[in-house]
């Protein structure tokens, strides 16, 4: 099938750049790609299969060791957390957001977003000195005669959960805050007008009609709470383990590079399924803001 | 029975009235909660500022030494000039990679150029730590662990994504058309491009370079894993030392680089303004 189309008509080809040309343009990225990021994960993959035969050992291990699947529980559990609170902290948050104008809304916007353009260590370093023993926490606790010592807050659960969402909750706020922002305000007046109470109106009108908003912060928390290092490693320590900071570990310490390659094998599959199941939700470049 | 027009202001202001009890309660909410999620950033930049020499909130007198100390130090100075070095080397080559690829992508002919645009996007979803982990397995015995060229390949890998979508959405935005116009009034192809396209995408292209130059001099797990003694960028020299180092020189260090992230983000912002702001006018 040949026919001409009419110049400008769906996917034409005029103006277009050639096939040759295309490709060139495309070589380096791709040659980059395949290089520098897929040989290395296929490669760090492979080996967790051989040794130097086809061995399925490393995942027997896995499996047979409770160690392991503590810390993958434990994993899971944070990050479910971690997307938990930080739904129940961003919803309101970016509620107001969108309720807000001028300098009101200016000033809360940078609340979300200075934090998001700011790195991620000095975030994680803030709440090590708010957490440690000798910390600000501490500090006041004691000071005010709550606890009668210091009490161990950093390398706990909590503490690693806490500072997860609080690194976290941008990528919660900001795909709420733009599906609070495409549902008409009429909507919720309606129901306060035929006599329902603003909780109520907020419950089963707004709620509901934000629900994809919701769906997408959560999936994309969970997934990068899942595969999170920094903040588990400067926080968490190595007696609160998660699964990035197990690879870490089985990597610099135990120098185990065929299980830190099962146990990488695992997280990515992990990461990788849910990435594709709820492709629909995710939306990436959320850090631009 | 559908609403009159001039009924609409009055019903919405009885609706609004019947809730503002409730909407101060909820907009108090998300203020709470605002500061909260600045104050750590804010706590900072408080305790790097202290006299003392030791970490005390809220410092009890002010003084800027701990800065002194970090731009004194030829430690801290080396590390930070090799992740200046290495944020550079990575902006370049992301944003003309990146642009390359994502003119071949939106202008192009291409086939597969959908699995290639998914892919390189991956680097976004792929825990950094099996990333890392993968990168330093073959990094290492090629030597490129502990140098510039290792760092510059792994941060433009990450970089690359950011430019990637930032210049298919400011290639999408420019008319074919006015590219056409140009080839038949008898511009070559590259000259179409530097004259008409490139003027088009120019803050696509200053944005998504501060991204790629952000997302490098901020990265860390990466880093950690190519870093050796010697060669140490500032993210992971931090990471090491935060457990660590009791004085309060880190903080004075993480205020750094929060601070310089912070005013080229504001740079982007106030620039995109301008910039779409003159491309629109000399369009209109």
């Amino acid at each position: 099938m040949t026919a001409q189309r009419p110049a400008g008509a769906g996917r034409s080809t005029i103006g277009r750049y050639g096939r040759g040309t295309s490709v060139l343009l495309v070589l380096p990225l791709a040659g980059l790609l395949l290089l520098g990021f897929l040989y290395p994960l296929a490669k760090l993959s492979s080996q967790s299969f051989f040794g130097p035969d086809f061995t399925l050992a490393y995942y027997m291990e896995l499996a047979a060791q409770p160690v392991y699947l503590k810390v993958f529980l434990s994993t899971f559990k944070i990050a479910f957390y971690c997307t938990v609170l930080a739904l129940l902290i961003g919803y309101p948050l970016a509620f107001g957001l969108s309720r807000m104008k001028g300098w009101q809304q200016l000033l809360l916007l940078s609340c979300v977003l200075i934090p998001l353009w700011t790195s991620v260590l000095a975030r994680s370093y803030a709440w090590v000195v708010l957490l440690q023993r000798r910390g600000v926490v501490n500090d006041m606790l004691v000071g005010s005669g709550i606890v009668s010592q210091p009490l161990r807050l950093l390398y706990t659960e909590a503490a690693v959960v806490v500072a997860m969402t609080h690194v976290l909750l941008p990528f919660m706020i900001l795909p709420i805050y733009s599906s609070l922002r495409g549902i008409p305000r009429d909507y919720e007046r309606a129901a306060l007008s035929l006599g329902a109470s603003l909780w109520r109106a907020l419950f089963h009108v707004t709620l509901p009609l934000t629900l994809p908003g919701v769906f997408a912060g959560s999936v994309m928390v969970f997934i990068m709470a899942l595969g999170f290092y920094v903040t588990p490693a400067i926080i968490g320590g190595s007696s609160t383990l998660v699964l990035a900071t197990l690879i870490g570990q089985q990597m610099t310490v135990q120098l185990n590079w065929q299980m830190a390659g099962a146990l990488s094998t695992v997280l990515l599959a992990v990461t990788l399924v849910l990435a594709v199941l709820f492709k629909r939700f995710l939306s990436f470049g959320r850090r631009m803001g | 029975m559908a609403m009159s027009e001039a009924a609409l202001p009055r019903f919405r202001r009885l609706a609004d009235g019947r809730a503002r009890g409730g909407r101060v309660i909820l907009l108090g909410t998300a203020f709470t909660i605002g500061m909260l999620l600045i104050i750590p950033s804010l706590f900072v930049l408080a305790i790097s500022l202290t006299g003392e020499s030791y970490i005390e909130f809220p410092p009890s007198s002010l003084s800027l030494r701990w800065y002194r100390a970090f731009f004194e130090d030829p430690q801290w100075m080396q590390s930070a000039l090799l992740s200046l070095r290495i944020a550079l080397g990575a902006t370049v080559a992301a944003t003309v990679i990146g642009t390359m690829a994502a003119l071949a992508f939106v202008r192009g002919t291409l086939p597969g150029g959908e699995i290639i645009r998914v892919v390189s996007l991956s680097p976004l979803i792929v825990p950094s730590i099996v990333t890392a982990v993968g990168m330093y397995m073959i990094f290492a015995p090629l030597g490129l662990v502990g140098n510039y060229f290792g760092f510059v390949i792994a941060h433009t890998i990450l970089a690359v994504p950011y430019v990637v979508l930032v210049m298919t959405a400011s290639l999408e935005g420019v008319e074919m058309d006015i590219e056409l116009a140009a080839l038949s009034c008898g511009a070559s192809r590259t000259r179409a491009f530097f004259e008409i396209i490139l003027p088009n995408i120019l803050p696509g292209a200053i944005s998504s370079a501060v991204f790629a130059f952000l997302s490098s001099f901020d990265e860390v797990t990466i880093a950690i894993f190519l870093s050796s003694v010697r060669q140490q960028t500032l993210p992971s020299k931090l990471f090491e030392n935060i457990n660590y180092t009791l004085t309060p020189v880190i903080a004075a260090a993480s205020a750094v680089v929060m601070l310089l992230s912070l005013g080229l983000m504001l740079l982007v912002v106030v620039l995109n303004r301008s910039l779409t702001g003159r491309v629109e006018k000399k369009l209109g």
